[in-house]
């Protein structure tokens, strides 16, 4: 019997025939925490007498969720992390490099790996066949010591996407379509495959997008096949060396089969308060909305900013409406700059946000007021989420946002291309 | 042996709602973090918890973010255990790595206020006030030693690595 891609990376970083269901230790090839998560992890690595990294080069602490920090709370647990990462020999990202799961994306994953990171969108790196998946600050610090943890191998679900996406379609709408078959829950424990001739089709960042909310169905992993693309991004990261081709076998087995026709979809939207209240863009039209945000692990990357970019070139802001925009990562900030998107946005009215997790987690930099409601391209909208339990959160596109911060409601971004 | 008094939640409680992000500041002060415990599923929780009491949820139970400070505040507020009819991923191994019972098992027949005891070592739910008898399932093996250890910490300092 073959293997999935879940099943094959275990087994190599494992050292054993891993199968669904079995229980394994695997080593661990980067493990890291965020300044949320971070500092529980260094209490919890002190109380264990583990005080050595078992690889500092591959454990990372990111300052990317309260940052600059708004409170003198938070000024002290990055200073800590700071000051753990001086002591340990731990890579330090510091404030304004942008969001966590895109510098992984960047700078350290590769096909075959196994990485931890003591935050759920850490599944991001799936997009690269990373078995990359998030867990608590206790595990992420005894992985950080010992450079391995253990597993249950996960069941695979498989996806296969056909056809090509039509005109105002995009990778989001396709994952927020599939949460809403799966439902919040539809795939606990379970690894999501991806694959098909629209898979292949798609270049790395949609890819991040789709692995990116793997969770919201509450996958362990989000997985793609490493290809020709993969290698293409890797060689233009400088870490074209290590490339290597994963992908499943034709005999593997899988729990469930699911087929989407892209062709088939159109711009969808996820309704408060949780990401499998799905609907089409259209049926919401009419909703008003207070602030957009454009951002984020999900879509605060350069493709996503064209997207954005592209329907705001020349229009504005409604002006009831509250415009963020937060590169995902200083580079893409760079990139945005030189491609003029940074100047679009500030002509249609936003304010730009330094790279990182922005409003997302309800921390800083535009928490909704009550009653108000959002849309934004982060990947979750649970009562709260922003900051504010009497506030709305829905979910979609950049194009959609842009789309709708133009309307001040709820907007499909089909009308305006 | 553990014997309590059910407050029971509906499906798919976040860490959101168990553990708001507008208290992320408060994070390095757990103390101050667990006043805030479950406040965005139940605004009166933390006036309403007794020690040895279960949360009795549905089904995804802390569903969302690997803030295992989710955990660590339903335990500091005194609850003993959390029953639900599934939990999401990460929340379960978190609730184990700090010595947090998160037993799954069919919470519809229990109601909120009832007396529950739970037999951790038989996998039993007695439902003392109206006599139903529930069985939740086992744990991978790992999973029961660090749960005996008291965690995950414990477990380390016992075994030095794991034991698969």
């Amino acid at each position: 019997m073959g293997k999935t891609i879940a099943e094959k990376i275990l087994s190599q970083r494992s050292g054993t025939d891993a199968r669904a269901g079995d229980i394994v230790v695997a080593k661990v090839d980067l493990a890291f925490v965020q300044d949320g998560t971070g500092p529980l992890a260094l209490r919890q690595l002190e109380e264990s007498g583990l005080e050595k990294i078992a690889n500092p080069q591959r454990a990372v602490l990111f300052l990317d969720h309260a940052a600059p920090t708004p409170a003198r709370e938070l000024a002290n647990d990055h200073l800590a992390l700071r000051q753990f990462a001086k002591k340990s020999g731990a890579q330090l990202s510091d404030i304004g490099e942008g969001v966590c799961h895109q510098l992984v994306a960047e700078s350290y994953a590769s096909p075959g790996e196994v990485i931890v990171g003591a935050d759920s969108h850490t599944v991001t790196a799936g997009g690269l066949g990373a078995f990359a998946t998030g867990m608590g600050s206790t595990d992420v610090a005894i992985a950080m010591a010992l450079g391995k943890t253990w597993f249950r191998v996960p069941e695979s679900f498989k996806i296969s996407v056909s056809g090509r996406f039509p005109t105002g379609v995009y990778a989001k709408d396709l994952i927020l379509h599939l949460i809403g078959i799966l439902g919040a829950d539809g795939a606990t424990y379970k690894a999501l495959e991806f694959c098909g001739e629209a898979v292949d089709r798609m270049g790395m960042s949609e890819r991040f997008t789709i692995a990116n909310m793997a969770v919201e169905a509450g996958a362990k992993v989000g997985l793609f096949p490493a290809d020709e693309t993969t290698k293409r991004y890797l060689k233009s990261r400088g870490r074209g060396d290590r490339y290597r081709v994963l992908k499943a076998d034709p005999d593997a087995a899988y729990e469930r089969s699911i087929e989407i026709d892209a062709s088939s979809l159109e711009p969808t939207v996820s309704k408060p308060h949780t990401v499998d209240n799905t609907a089409p863009a259209r049926e919401l039209k009419g909703t008003k909305i207070m602030q957009v945000f454009i951002g984020t692990c999900t879509n605060g990357r350069l493709e996503d900013l064209a997207i954005a970019a592209k329907i705001l070139r020349g229009r504005k802001r409604h002006p009831q409406v509250r415009l963020l925009v937060a590169p995902a990562s200083v580079e893409v900030l760079r990139n945005a700059i030189r491609a003029g998107y940074i100047q679009t946005f500030i002509d249609a009215g936003a304010v730009i946000l330094p790279p990182g997790c922005g409003p997302c987690v309800g921390v800083h930099q535009g928490i909704l007021g009550d009653g108000e409601a959002c849309l934004s391209t982060a990947n979750r909208n649970f009562k709260g989420r922003m900051g504010n339990p009497n506030s709305f959160i829905y979910l979609g596109s950049p194009a959609t946002a842009a789309a709708s911060a133009i309307a001040g409601e709820i907007t499909d971004p089909r009308g305006l291309m | 042996m553990l014997k309590g008094r059910a407050i029971k939640f509906g499906d798919d409680i976040s860490t959101d709602h168990i553990c708001p992000g507008r208290y992320f500041h408060l994070r390095s002060n757990l103390p101050e973090l667990a006043k805030h415990a479950m406040e965005d599923a139940d605004p009166d929780f933390a006036c309403k918890v007794k020690p040895g009491d279960f949360i009795v949820a549905g089904a995804n139970f802390g569903l969302g973010s690997s803030r295992e400070h989710a955990a660590v505040v339903i335990k500091m507020s005194g609850v003993c255990a959390v029953l639900a009819k599934s939990a999401a991923r990460i929340f379960f191994r978190n609730a184990i790595n700090i010595g947090l019972p998160i037993l799954i098992c069919d919470t519809d027949r229990i109601n909120d206020g009832d007396e529950l005891e739970v037999d951790l070592e038989n996998s039993t739910v007695r439902d003392l006030t109206n006599g139903a008898d529930l069985k939740f399932g086992n744990f991978p093996q790992v999973m029961l030693k660090i749960l005996e250890a008291g965690g995950l910490i414990p477990y380390i300092k016992r075994y030095g690595d794991f034991k698969s």
